[in-house]
């Protein structure tokens, strides 16, 4: 299967990842023959076949909405980039 | 020292022959004179693991050493621990100190283990040889021109240059087995759901499990006794009762019936590995086992099916790397979406790119049913062709990899032949089940060839029991590579 250019443009906006003319160009050859092999699938008749997310069919397990974790802000925050009073800081969003 | 077993060493620490200072240091050399040529480990901290090994000759001395208590153990770089750099083999996070331990690394630290050290990986677990690491290429203590596999390669280097008792790996599409079988030793994936998958850097959660890395399946055993256990915090851990892995592993295998996948030895694999596996096979004929013909015939679709699913989740898992709240951030950007942009560019790898793309495709509006439900459903009949197999044989044996350890950058601009490297190894993944590899033979290029041993669901004490009886009549898994 090949993809466009535009194709892989809008993946790369969607998956936010800055990505300069070359690099698409590059991207575009490698995912069309990543999607060859990936199209073997499309030849498989999978009427009536439930799809399969657990090995064990189990179902997701719930828990109480309970407090279980202490507070560990100031652990968390250490590793972040950039931190004022707590808060994580961005570039301005709304002027 | 470094040829003793699991078993061996934790007796002579709590008859007190050595001390786990003592051997900690004995580990911690061998890193300073191999790691410079093997780069096996991406982190060591002397300081954190010489405090350790006090605490435990401490709880030694008191009378309270455990089977591990003492041992001086190699963490994969994908599980978090406090106070040491986490890296998960990315420049995103280069900077990552943990505030907190994986469910694993909690397991170890209980059991009074010694962290010594965070091997080293393909970048967020993605890749077969261990050459998409921001931290450089692992290289293969067999032959340092060859890849060590992947991706927990640095795992499989420090364990086969006895840079470590043993260690851990995870295993999403082969990550434990390819690289256990290229480096010689021994690896075990179990059934998903038996390890925590808490605090270990998300892959694709539906297929990522923790597992042991080790000399011989004897050490496996212990350390998955340790390894294994429900945890609350991740969803998908199973409640069951506490088993001893090591029960087994004494019993005799007559009897035993293995099946054999026609699909496994067809086209594509390397005739010096084939030799090696039936060779193997016919050590087992003499162990008292036999040989049944199975079919697994939808596994020829888990390399594309497997390149749907966990691209898919990894692009979902990866998606928190943003550069707010940890790791990498751009110098320089316009705003705050130029910003997440730069960052995850910058940050990521090409390999890591590549399937975060991949799954932002198949998950893109429109495409779903073709790609990601269409995947599941294969998903399904690749199970089911294990389940029938399992009618009509106890265990499933077959060659792990295709093919020895390949060249240094021989398969690097081809993703497509890197993916097709883990053709054996990722329908276990998609169908849950526990998978081993163990050490049988030697190739044409004079490397390790491994041989896969696939088991029923939960059935990980009875693979153990397999590899170990093999291990007893051959001495595969005792062979050192000649950098020593």
């Amino acid at each position: 299967m090949s993809l466009t250019t535009t194709d892989v443009q809008k993946v790369a906006r969607l998956a936010r990842l800055s990505m300069n003319a070359q690099e698409i160009e590059s991207a575009r050859e490698q995912l069309s023959g990543i999607f060859d092999l990936i199209e073997k699938m499309q030849a498989v008749d999978t009427s009536g076949i439930e799809p399969m997310s657990h090995a064990q069919d189990v179902s997701q397990r719930l828990r109480e909405d309970n407090v279980t974790e202490n507070d560990q802000r100031e652990a968390f925050q250490a590793v972040a980039p950039q931190v004022e009073n707590g808060l994580y800081l961005v570039p301005k969003v709304i002027e | 020292m470094f040829e003793s077993t699991l078993k061996q060493l934790g007796n002579a620490l709590r008859a007190k022959e050595i001390s786990s200072v003592e051997l900690t240091q004995l580990y911690l050399d061998n890193i300073s004179k191999l790691n410079p040529s093997l780069n096996a480990y991406v982190t060591v901290n002397p300081d954190i693991s010489l405090a350790q090994a006090r605490e435990a000759d401490a709880r030694i001395a008191a009378g309270k050493g455990e089977a591990l208590t003492g041992i001086p153990i190699a963490q994969k770089d994908i599980f978090c621990a406090k106070g040491w750099l986490t890296t998960c083999g990315s420049k995103m996070l280069h900077n990552f100190v943990s505030p907190y331990d994986a469910h694993i690394i909690q397991q170890f630290n209980n059991a009074g283990a010694i962290n010594i050290g965070k091997t080293n990986m393909d970048e967020f677990a993605m890749g077969s040889s261990n050459e998409t690491s921001h931290y450089g290429t692992v290289k293969n203590p067999w032959n340092t021109g060859n890849v060590p596999g992947g991706s927990s390669g640095g795992t499989a280097a420090a364990v086969a240059a006895r840079l470590c008792a043993a260690a851990t790996g995870t295993d999403t599409g082969g990550s434990i087995r390819q690289p256990a079988a290229l480096c010689g030793i021994s690896g075990l994936k179990p059934t998903y759901g038996v390890c925590s998958r808490f605090g270990m850097i998300a892959f694709a959660s539906s297929l990522d499990q923790a597992g042991p890395m080790g000399r011989s399946a004897e050490d496996l055993a212990l350390l998955l006794n340790t390894m294994a256990g429900f945890d609350e915090r991740d969803s998908t851990s199973l409640q069951r009762d506490k088993e001893d892995y090591a029960r087994d592993l004494s019993k005799p295998l007559d009897g035993l019936r293995i099946g054999l996948p026609k699909e496994f030895f067809a086209e594509g694999l390397s005739n010096d590995v084939a030799q090696a596996v039936e060779a193997a096979i016919g050590e087992y004929k003499k162990l008292g086992a036999t040989v049944v013909d199975i079919g697994l015939p939808n596994s020829k679709l888990s390399v594309p099916v497997y390149y749907v699913l966990a691209p898919a989740e990894a692009s979902s898992n990866l998606s928190r790397f943003d550069g707010v709240r940890y790791g990498y951030r751009a110098p320089e950007y316009d705003d705050l979406a130029d910003m997440y942009e730069k960052s995850r560019a910058q940050g990521f790898g090409e390999e890591v790119k590549r399937r975060i793309m991949i799954g932002t495709y198949v998950l893109s509006h429109g495409y779903y049913d073709a790609y990601y439900l269409q995947a599941q459903k294969i998903r399904r009949l690749i199970a089911q062709d294990f389940t029938e197999a399992y009618k009509h044989c106890d265990i499933i044996m077959g060659p792990t990899s295709p093919s020895t350890a390949f060249k240094l950058g021989e398969k690097g601009d081809d993703p497509v032949q890197m993916y097709l490297s883990d053709i054996y190894t990722i329908a276990v993944n998609l169908a849950g089940l526990p998978g081993m590899s163990i050490p049988c033979g030697f190739g044409n290029n004079d490397m390790p060839v491994g041989l896969q041993i696939i088991g029923n669901y939960f059935d990980e004490a009875r693979m153990l029991n397999v590899a170990h009886q093999y291990q007893l009549a051959t001495d595969w898994h005792n062979r050192t590579p000649q950098v020593l």
